[in-house]
């Protein structure tokens, strides 16, 4: 067991924070996170953001150097993930096409796919949003119903897709449709890569509990998608798909984000106090605290573990599975805990007299919760501990 | 960056749950618990050949001069099988104290011994219910007498008292700044009294102890035992808890493997998502725990600025994960798990006594809060 970074990834933590301290926005103010502002609002700012990154390396750093990227170890990449987390740095606009779309085209794409669409995913050039659940297909997302049928060179698509997260700055949806209803569920899905410009296509956001419109219900009504736009065979789609789930869920799994959370719940409790004394003096609130701490940590040590598989190369597991249920779970527990130790103050939102850092703990008590059944569900990332994991036999 | 076990540590992991199978089956553990010591001393033996009881003790005096974290591999391993022994105590505990606190005398006298299990030593530390371990709740006084000193005052629910050849007492010398100091005491010397408890896990026997005007002589005092304290309780702890989460585990791992079997409604129980979520639940605590648990025992010896505050947050965290898991185990099993004749409350039991050894849940929460600056 060594924790020590290597000379050369120390080198680059060093650089990260050299570059960043040098290259960042200044407006970001103090608030540990965009906290749900629609993308939409600021598209240019976050597109020139992205760019900057890109050009200093930042972007796409694990693609293959031949479509822009570095080939960079996994080690640095997750240290500039952390690094990106730790200064407040804005989100990736182009996160979808970077971390999900990009590299399954890389694993399943045509040469003419790879060339059409890689090269505008790092400079956010074409924005990218997922088409996968629908209204009737969440947490069993085979059963999907949007229909794609063959016309001659084109799909004609009709259905519906929800949740799409920035579908109306999205310029692609990388999507799931049904090609073959005869077949088993798993097997009659493909992977559609549409225009989000075509005609038929109209989206409506949905307005989420935090009052942010981050996603959208969009409605397909005859679109017309031509055929090259098929990525991988016919009825290929849910492995594809399974592939680019798995980046998602990683993605999910920051324990940069929860401790940097947990910073904050600090903060709130040096400041709050309990019958006149300092909140920090309270047994209660001390034994709660650390109970959060100790969580935070166990997490934190366990990322360094699952990193060490991934080094090594081991056979990923059911860790991004433990590690979603339990992170989103504990964000959620130490926003709740900020509220409760805010008092009257806590349950104030955005624009209120009287808000602490920005409104961010309801927001966040909010937002984890979305991503508790957001990404898998907790209860399925259970059944799949308990199924994969442990063995235990599927309802048949 | 590479926070795995080494393969070493791999293999000496896979060979103890080797050994343990074979020498260690739970009728085995039933058998010791019939004892009025509770203690196998063959099975003890057994341990000492496998280079165990040396685990911690250096290689000059004929242990095998390995790390804490291996030490806590051995500690899962031996939580895993409800072993019975006094490993923490005497082979991490009172090792500990006489490699950082004791005099090349002491060290001479009684490691090699403790490594080949020719020697046991019991940690006599709490003297109140609180289930603390804190150094200054020690009232016990160690007076001046002639060259040497007088013990007076109680110890209490100290494990293995019964078959340790002596007892390390802390004690307040008052000669001393009044420091709590460390002192070997034999068992066998006038004045000491056992009184055994009746403890709910009957594979470790826990006894009141008594020190009536007991006299030692100068060479009892560890010349270091003050400053080795907080050490000696450290690695306890993180011991303490390595055997929880290993035993933890191995509870899992029995109730998974009956609701596989076990039918009811015509299909397996492990079938049912309630069984299965709470089985995945346990899962869930166990794993980063695990992360957790490696590195308070790393931390123990190559980090010591944080020992103190990981070794705290993996006790809380296995005190706690370690009755709930044993627990949700039991319920898996239904009716059968609650039977004496089923092992399951053997974890359930070393799980409650586990809690409250080497200091419980809230007293290491406060620690985490007062190393943490809250």
């Amino acid at each position: 067991m060594d924790l020590d970074l290597a000379p050369e990834d120390e080198a680059f933590r060093d650089g990260v924070r050299r570059w960043l301290s040098e290259n960042l926005p200044a407006a970001r103010g103090r608030r540990a996170s965009s906290m749900g502002e629609p993308a939409a609002d600021r598209l240019d700012e976050l597109k020139a953001w992205q760019r900057k990154l890109r050009a200093a390396g930042y972007v796409g750093m694990g693609w293959p150097r031949a479509w822009g990227g570095r080939e960079a170890p996994i080690m640095q990449q997750t240290i500039l993930s952390d690094e990106l987390v730790r200064h407040r740095a804005p989100g990736l606009v182009g996160m979808m096409g970077v971390q999900m779309v990009g590299p399954t085209l890389i694993q399943w794409g045509s040469a003419q796919q790879k060339q059409r669409f890689l090269p505008k995913i790092l400079d956010a050039d074409e924005l990218w949003c997922q088409g996968y659940s629908e209204p009737g297909s969440g947490s069993d997302l085979a059963s999907l119903q949007t229909r794609a049928v063959r016309d001659g060179d084109h799909f004609v698509v009709n259905g519906q897709k929800i949740w799409t997260s920035n579908a109306q700055i999205a310029d692609w949806m990388f999507c799931l449709v049904r090609t073959n209803p005869a077949a088993p569920k798993h097997e009659g899905i493909s992977y559609l890569l549409i225009d989000m410009k075509t005609p038929g296509i109209t989206i409506r956001p949905l307005v989420q509990m935090t009052k942010d419109a981050g996603f959208n219900e969009v409605f397909f009504d005859d679109v017309r998608v031509p055929v090259e736009n098929l990525v991988g065979e016919p009825g290929q789609g849910w492995a594809i798909a399974n592939t680019t789930l798995m980046h998602e869920r990683n993605m999910l799994g920051s324990t940069t984000h929860t401790q940097s959370l947990f910073e904050g719940l600090l903060r709130v409790a040096r400041s709050a106090t309990r019958d006149g004394r300092p909140a920090t003096e309270d047994p209660v609130v001390r034994q709660r605290l650390a109970g959060l701490k100790i969580q935070v940590e166990a997490l934190r040590y366990n990322a360094y573990r699952n990193l060490t598989s991934a080094l090594q190369k081991k056979r990923p597991g059911i860790e991004a599975s433990v590690t979603k249920l339990v992170t989103c779970e504990l964000n959620h527990q130490l926003a709740a805990t900020a509220i409760e130790l805010l008092g009257a103050f806590g349950p104030l939102y955005r624009g209120s007299k009287h808000l602490v850092d920005g409104g961010l703990w309801p927001y966040e008590l909010m937002f984890s919760l979305g991503l508790i059944i957001g990404g898998g569900t907790a209860q399925i990332q259970k059944n799949i501990i308990a199924q994969r994991g442990l063995g235990l036999p599927r309802w048949k | 960056m590479n926070f795995a076990l080494s393969e070493e540590q791999e293999q000496l992991r896979e060979q103890a749950r080797e050994l343990l199978e074979k020498e260690c089956p739970t009728t085995r553990v039933r058998e010791s618990m019939a004892r009025d010591d509770a203690h196998d001393t063959e099975l003890w033996r057994t341990f000492a050949r496998a280079g165990w009881l040396g685990v911690l003790v250096p290689e000059e005096h004929g242990g095998a001069g390995l790390a804490m974290l291996d030490a806590a591999l051995l500690a899962a391993e031996l939580g895993r099988a409800v072993a019975p022994g006094p490993f923490v105590a005497s082979s991490i505990g009172a090792v500990s104290a006489l490699r950082e606190g004791g005099s090349k005398t002491q060290q001479k006298a009684w490691l090699p011994r403790l490594a080949s299990g020719d020697a046991i030593l019991a940690l006599a530390l709490a003297e109140d219910a609180e289930a603390s371990l804190d150094p200054a709740r020690v009232k016990l006084r160690a007076a001046k007498s002639g060259h040497g000193f007088r013990l007076d005052g109680a110890k209490l629910a100290v494990e293995a008292a019964g078959v340790a050849d002596a007892l390390l007492v802390a004690a307040r010398a008052p000669g001393r700044g009044a420091a709590v100091e460390l002192f070997l005491v034999p068992r066998a010397a006038p004045g000491v009294e056992l009184e055994p408890l009746v403890g709910v896990d009957e594979t470790r026997r826990l006894y009141d102890v008594r020190l009536r005007g007991v006299r030692v002589d100068a060479d009892a005092l560890l010349p270091r035992g003050t400053r080795a304290l907080p050490s000696v309780l450290d690695a306890c702890a993180v011991a303490v808890a390595a055997e929880s989460l290993g035993g933890a585990e191995r509870a899992l791992e029995l109730a998974v493997a009956y609701v596989k079997l076990r039918e009811q409604f015509g299909r397996p129980v492990g079938s049912f998502q309630a069984v299965q979520h709470m089985a995945a639940e346990c899962v869930a605590q166990i794993e980063p725990a695990r992360a957790l648990l490696w590195y308070a025992a790393f931390a123990h010896d190559a980090a010591p600025k944080d020992a103190a505050l990981a070794a705290a947050m993996a006790k809380a965290a296995c005190s706690d994960l370690y009755r709930a898991v044993s627990r949700a185990a039991i319920e898996m099993h239904g009716g059968i798990g609650f039977t004496f004749e089923n092992d399951m409350h053997l974890w359930f039991k070393r799980a409650l006594a586990n809690a409250a050894a080497f200091g419980d849940a809230r007293f290491h929460r406060e620690r985490v809060a007062e190393l943490s600056g809250f």
